[in-house]
């Protein structure tokens, strides 16, 4: 999959005005929003189609000019606002994240793989080696990176989104803020300040339940803490986070280190702040 | 991107309606004629598909249904992990049905471990994977597959002529995932479901609150399905192998033995005895196939609707017949209607559990760590999702195996696609590889799914 050049895959959208050419003047173009795909789940991309009581209103405002989930047309570039799902994972995703990056005036990625590189990037911390002796089947019918990474790494990005997967108002939040050319209103605070927001009772202390709440990027609507679970982590590292104080502090509530290794090494495992304790705890 | 190859005829001009991804390209010489569909990225599907047919005088040449979607290896990185946190990571595998990873793991763990579920909770994980039933059919079946039998590029378009339909459709899907987000705590990768039960146990109150929009569920899915059975259906139909569980007293969904319409009936262990995956050099996906004869099979809604028509409701095959549906259905277009049927079956089931709901005094069984070896499979939307595991004496992960429905359906898929370019040969160009697309979406191929268990084979820097 590549991005889309050439004449012939020019295909009018119908949500436009209508005009064939160039449209009128005065009548102001909507926003072209094209969402992309890396490797990844599709979950993220879902979310945009989750919105069900705000997809009418939202694509009417937008013109959606590439979704290939979701339709068959393809409007070429540029693109007003990229949303960028998943993470580099081959050769060919190289080249392609750099196209779209040239074709867009706004790159926004969403979710933790393109944030973070996603759960794939667990491979980052196996010895790879390793994996091929263990393995078999047919090695020359596959061609991958030995890491899974994030956009980031690879182009300029104007905004990151978190989660695994998005929550998808912060996603309406993060669209309507960069087409009115303002900051997305997103906390980036821990986890622990929705459970004060919320009301819930902190499951460390109450009840000794391990969680990565106060090293946790806020913005899930805390879902795990409301439903007695401790926090694993899925909008990864928060602000001036103390990861390795919270790591000191699970060990004494009885996690082994290789417990505490794993519960840092998930669908951020490869962010700087988890990556920091994951492998202090190798 | 379209790939074009030696001389390009005219292509007839594009249209509003119609796949526009690649030209289809001629290659002509004197003697022979050649036509190539080709489809380097299939559109409304979830993960990256492409699609080559090759035709000479007339006879079929070549025809693959690739699956290019990079691996993410799961299987591999699962080892060493704890039982406890491999549900949420296999859920990563696929956004639209992670129910059929977490319960499927979770099932697989329980066995491993010696625990037994009580009752409560499997009516819990039972009316959750009937949320993921409509919220996956429905987003398929009215948002995905219907604008092909309309001509339509997507449902966009379908809304600016038949907007109630697609208010009804995203009402529908909203109901889906309102039951997964009441019972799992978020629709999205739900995270309230564990190995051996619930973290909290969701109160009467919230499910009752379910009901009223259940009932107009039922009566919009039937709706739907009217309409859906007015449209212009391919004339095809295949003598399918169909696979899918069984349970002695209901429409198979969270459980059951491993059954065919040629015989097949195992328990879910066995799986792998009977049925093998393989890897071909056109496709990043293991495929699946029968292992005596090596023939393909079909899971999904029609193997499930063709196994166990008789344990659906009396409503949901009445609305059966009125589409035009018997006891059996073997046109793979016509899954979209199963689908709509199934859906209109998912919120019956969801308000017959939920009247009778009580909360449990517990809301998970706890186990102990221990070796062991254990076997998991539901019913995916897309059809069955096996899970295998074998744990060292800590819980934590030797060995995973997980076949996702789509690997299982590829080989089928191309010969679906064979018989139906077959039939259609005489179409021009344009409206073939039209076909050839809504052939593959027949399948709602979850393409996310089906690469991600892919073992690691080789890396090159």
């Amino acid at each position: 999959m590549a991005v889309p050049k050439t004449k012939k895959n020019l295909v009018k959208n119908p949500m436009s005005s209508g005009a064939k050419a160039k449209a009128p003047a005065r009548v102001r173009a909507k926003p072209k929003v094209a969402v992309w795909k890396f490797a990844s789940c599709d979950g993220c991309q879902l979310s945009l189609l989750a919105c069900e009581n705000e997809l009418l209103d939202v694509v009417g405002e937008i013109e959606i000019a590439y979704f290939l989930e979701a339709t068959t047309s393809v409007i070429k570039g540029p693109y007003d606002i990229s949303l960028v799902e998943g993470s580099i994972t081959t050769e060919h995703d190289v080249h392609r994240i750099r196209k779209i990056r040239q074709q867009s005036k706004k790159l926004i990625t969403i979710g933790a793989c393109a944030t973070s590189g996603g759960i794939q990037a667990l491979r980052n911390f196996a010895d790879v080696d390793d994996y091929i002796r263990a393995v078999y089947a047919r090695p020359d019918f596959i061609s991958t990176l030995r890491t899974s990474t994030a956009i980031q790494e690879h182009v300029p990005v104007d905004y990151e989104l978190r989660g695994c997967p998005i929550n998808k108002l912060e996603l309406l939040e993060v669209i309507n803020a960069t087409l009115n050319h303002r900051t997305p209103n997103i906390p980036h605070v821990s986890e622990c300040m929705e459970c004060k927001r919320k009301g819930t009772v902190c499951l460390m202390v109450a009840k000794g339940t391990p969680c990565l709440g106060p090293v946790t990027q806020a913005g899930c609507g805390n879902v795990c803490p409301s439903m007695n679970r401790g926090c694993f982590g899925c909008f990864g590292p928060s602000e001036a986070s103390n990861g390795l104080a919270l790591a000191r502090q699970l060990e004494k509530l009885g996690m082994s280190r290789m417990e505490v290794r794993d519960y840092f090494r998930s669908f951020n495992a490869n962010s700087v702040a988890f990556k920091k304790i994951s492998e202090a705890y190798d | 991107m379209a790939t074009e190859k030696k001389k390009k005829p005219a292509v007839p001009a594009a249209k509003a309606n119609g796949p526009k991804k690649a030209a289809p390209v001629k290659a002509q010489s004197k003697k022979t004629v050649t036509r190539t569909i080709q489809v380097d990225e299939l559109s409304r599907v979830e993960g990256e598909g492409a699609l080559f047919v090759r035709i000479k005088d007339g006879e079929i040449k070549e025809c693959k249904f690739r699956i290019v979607e990079p691996p993410r290896f799961f299987e591999a990185f699962l080892r060493g992990r704890s039982y406890m946190d491999v549900p949420d990571i296999t859920a990563r595998i696929c956004g639209i049905c992670p129910m059929a990873y977490l319960m499927g793991a979770q099932q697989a763990m329980e066995m491993a471990l010696g625990i037994q579920i009580t009752q409560p909770i499997r009516d819990l994980r039972r009316i959750m994977y009937c949320g993921e039933w409509i919220e996956s059919h429905v987003l398929h079946a009215a948002m995905l597959h219907a604008p092909d039998f309309l001509g339509l590029d997507d449902v966009l378009k379908l809304a600016a002529t038949n907007k109630q339909v697609v208010v009804n459709a995203l009402r529908l899907k909203k109901l889906g995932n309102d039951i997964l987000e009441v019972i799992g705590g978020r629709a999205i990768h739900p995270i309230n479901t564990r190995v051996g039960g619930f973290y909290k146990i969701p109160s009467k109150k919230a499910l009752r609150g379910l009901m009223d929009e259940l009932k107009w569920g039922i009566d919009a899915s039937i709706e739907i399905a009217k309409l859906f059975g007015t449209f212009d259906f391919p004339d095809f139909e295949y003598d399918y192998h169909c696979v899918s569980l069984k349970h002695p007293n209901e429409y198979a969904i969270v459980e059951g033995d491993v059954v065919s319409n040629r015989g097949i009936h195992i328990p879910v262990s066995d799986f792998h005895k009977v049925f093998q995956e393989s890897h071909v050099a056109h496709s990043t996906a293991l495929r699946g196939s029968v292992r005596d004869t090596g023939e393909p099979y079909l899971t999904g809604p029609n193997a499930r609707y063709n196994n166990n028509y008789d344990q659906l409701s009396k409503l949901s095959k009445e609305v059966a017949k009125e589409v035009g549906l018997g006891a059996v259905c073997n046109n793979p277009f016509k899954s979209i209607l199963v689908r709509m049927i199934e859906t209109a079956y998912a919120c019956e089931e969801a308000l017959r559990l939920i009247k009778k709901y009580e909360e449990p005094d517990v809301a998970y069984i706890e186990g102990t760590p221990r070796a062991g070896e254990g076997f998991g499979m539901t019913e995916a939307p897309r059809g069955v999702c096996y899970h295998s595991y074998k744990l060292d004496h800590n819980g934590r992960v030797l060995k995973a195996v997980i076949s996702s429905p789509t690997a299982q359906n590829q080989p089928q898929i191309e010969r679906d696609l064979l018989g139906v370019v077959e039939r259609s040969m005489d179409l021009d160009e344009k409206a073939l590889k039209w076909r050839c697309e809504q052939t593959i979406r027949n399948y709602d191929p979850c393409i996310s799914c089906s690469t991600h268990f892919l073992k690691l084979t080789m890396v090159r820097e």
